[in-house]
């Protein structure tokens, strides 16, 4: 069976740019097992143009698509300075995710993005950073670690914060030497030890009283479960930080990424638009009303 | 001598045997023309090519659950209300397809057709019709990104609208803001008064038209330019139905229209997330969602990757979606709304309250559709008066 020509058409709408459907063609170029279930994959662009044009900027999101199998907003992990080639840390816990996960080196895949709002590093520059990540959660305060290795200077003390279900789950572990010489306070956690684990066990959150913190100085970028956030948003509270300098990044549903299919919406926001980032002062009282 | 040169602010009238020939020449121009006509025992949006399809005669009795048609000789061709159907079906069809793949062996391809869609002419279209197009407009035009399917048909669009001079008992368009009277956003409106209609010029368009229309040399009197007291006349006739909406009063033998008062409804709603109406609706909705599917502002939906059994052709389809569904917001991690009451806050608190942060205005029209067709009657006007008078402390 011969296939219908598929380039006989003019090129259409959903090619241009400017369309939020537009995506990009992408491959494969290598891949890293992170744990059971967490794949991160290196992606470069197929057409020269997307490799010199493509910018994103740490906190942003794109949507992977296979065509035929589905879409998911998974964050962007990679280091904003070289946007030709960009990582996403997927955990199959879906079908696409699953799909996602499966892929290997060679392998096609189209993009849509970058979306949504970024963690608002311009502005916190001269301030202490603590940056909070519970389990895949990492993968979206990556690209804000990467800026900040890059602009060490420009920040005070940093301390990144992670936590995992196990030892095993616990992400990046391969970068944890190269972020410790960027003079970056490392501390993970995890609910339940292994052999071999000497650190502490429990939750994100217990991470902080660890810290030696100037709340007047300091702001906390937290990924992570909805719970894990606010207790962690809730702990800093505590512990003198302000609502509006703490920032979290909010996971919904979304089949558009760009404001039109609405699924998305917590309270007044879009969380692909108006987020994924948001400050806890704007955010963190819509959170406490169940089942928004 | 005829003056063909129609500006828009221009009034004509028309005869009724004008309407059948706007619509020849809007079929001339390559129009698919839409109108309403009865199907299935209500007033829908259909295909018209003979003014003999529109529904003269008839009247809809409408009120919570209910929607009944009945002939009446007096009524004229517009004397029903708006149907289950609106705009919204048109410029934003309940299911499309987004784009078309189909895969080779270098790898995947976007090969969607760049087809134009047929220019449409929608006839009939009410004030709240168009207030939900512009509240339309702003959510797929009007933010950063822009839906290019929705587009291209928002502009080969021709709106021959209606001044409303009746009311359905579900009718609260005069506390919205949006009726009875229509417009701004049409090319040309209509005011039935006496058998025949008078034309409001509304666009360059609809101008067109008319100046065509006249320069046929039809036996009908587009020429005929109202004066100053005949366009006060006309505008009169939903002015005073608006009257009659705000006065919550109507003339004897038709319904009373609902109404609703907004006066800081955002804050209202948004200070009264927990209140305990919320799972009184709960107790009476279905969760069905005909009231997302009749709403002609609801815009949500959701994209269907879907591929053929060789698996080389896929395509992505578009279908409305309903925050009344568990599918609206379900996550890996569990659902966001596992609960009909947080659904059914979702879609009121929505459409009169967080609208408003995000779009600048209101979701609601008054159009009533939400309350005729609703399975068990549930009413929001009702609803949002219930919280007004015992609001959470």
């Amino acid at each position: 069976m011969t296939l219908p020509a598929p380039l006989s058409y003019p090129p259409p709408e959903s090619l241009d740019p400017g369309s939020p459907w537009h995506a990009r063609p992408a491959r494969i170029d290598r891949v890293r097992d992170e744990s059971a279930d967490v794949r991160t994959m290196v992606l470069v662009f197929e057409q020269a143009r997307d490799r010199r044009d493509y910018r994103f900027l740490p906190g942003q999101f794109n949507m992977l698509l296979l065509p035929g199998i589905g879409e998911a907003a998974i964050s962007i992990a990679s280091d904003p300075e070289h946007c030709s080639a960009v990582a996403h840390t997927v955990r199959a816990v879906g079908s696409v995710t699953h799909a996602l996960a499966r892929l290997e080196v060679g392998d096609q895949l189209f993009v849509r993005g970058p979306f949504g709002r970024p963690w608002p590093l311009e502005e916190l520059r001269e301030r202490d950073l603590i940056i909070a990540a519970g389990g895949v959660g990492l993968a979206s305060v990556q690209a804000a670690i990467c800026h900040c290795m890059t602009h060490r200077g420009d920040y005070g003390r940093i301390a990144v914060l992670h936590g995992a279900k196990t030892p095993a789950d616990l992400l990046c572990r391969s970068d944890y030497g190269r972020w410790r010489d960027h003079g970056i306070d490392l501390h993970l956690i995890v609910d339940h030890a292994a052999p071999g684990w000497q650190g502490p066990v429990g939750f994100v959150p217990q991470l902080l009283d660890r810290l030696e913190i100037v709340p007047s100085e300091t702001s906390l970028i937290c990924c992570g479960p909805e719970p894990m956030m606010e207790a962690v948003a809730r702990r800093s509270i505590a512990a003198g930080i302000d609502p509006d300098q703490i920032f979290v990044s909010i996971e919904r549903l979304m089949a558009c990424a760009s404001g039109l299919c609405g699924l998305c919406q917590l309270g007044p926001f879009f969380i692909c638009k108006d987020g994924p980032v948001l400050s806890y002062d704007r955010i963190g009282p819509w959170l406490a009303v169940p089942h928004l | 001598m005829p003056d063909s040169s129609s500006i828009p602010g221009d009034w004509r009238w028309l005869d009724a045997d004008g309407l059948q020939i706007l619509i020849d020449l809007l079929r001339g121009r390559g129009f698919r023309v839409v109108g309403p006509r009865i199907a299935d025992g209500a007033i829908v949006i259909g295909d018209i090519d003979s003014a003999a399809q529109l529904p003269t005669g008839w009247l809809d009795d409408q009120d919570g659950g209910s929607y009944r048609l009945r002939q009446d000789k007096a009524a004229g061709t517009f004397d029903h209300v708006v149907g289950p159907h609106s705009l919204k079906n048109f410029l934003f069809p309940a299911r499309e397809t987004l784009q078309h793949w189909t895969r080779d062996d270098r790898g995947w391809h976007d090969t969607t057709p760049a087809e134009p869609p047929r220019p449409l002419a929608v006839i009939g279209v009410r004030g709240c019709d168009l207030a939900a197009l512009a509240i339309q407009d702003r959510v797929f035009l009007g933010g950063d990104h822009v839906d290019p399917a929705y587009k291209a048909r928002r502009e080969r669009l021709f709106l021959l609208a209606v001044n409303c001079r009746r009311a359905a008992a579900t009718c609260f368009c005069h506390s919205m803001g949006c009726g009875p009277a229509a417009g701004p956003g049409f090319d040309l409106a209509l005011t039935e008064t006496d058998g025949r209609f008078a034309v409001e010029t509304g666009s360059e368009a609809g101008a067109a038209l008319l100046a065509e229309l006249a320069a046929r040399g039809s036996p009908v009197t587009p020429a005929e330019i109202l004066d100053e007291a005949a366009i006060e006349q006309v505008r009169d006739i939903p002015r005073r139905l608006g009257r009659e909406m705000h006065a919550r009063r109507a003339e004897p033998g038709r319904p009373v229209p609902r109404s609703l008062d907004t006066d800081g409804i955002r804050d209202l709603l948004f200070s009264n997330l927990e209140h305990p109406r919320w799972q009184q609706v709960a107790d009476r909705c279905l969760s069905c969602a005909n009231c997302t599917l009749v709403c002609p502002t609801c815009f949500c939906s959701s994209v269907s990757d879907v591929a053929d059994l060789s698996g080389d052709h896929a395509s992505r389809e578009r279908q409305w979606a309903s925050c009344f569904t568990l599918e609206h917001s379900q996550m890996h991690g569990g659902n966001a709304r596992p609960t009909v009451a947080s659904r059914y806050r979702q879609w009121l608190t929505h459409k009169l309250a967080g609208w408003i942060d995000q779009f600048g205005s209101s979701g609601c029209t008054g159009c009533g559709r939400c309350i005729t067709w609703c399975p068990v009657g549930i009413d929001l006007t009702a609803e949002v008066a219930a919280i007004r008078e015992a609001p959470t402390p």
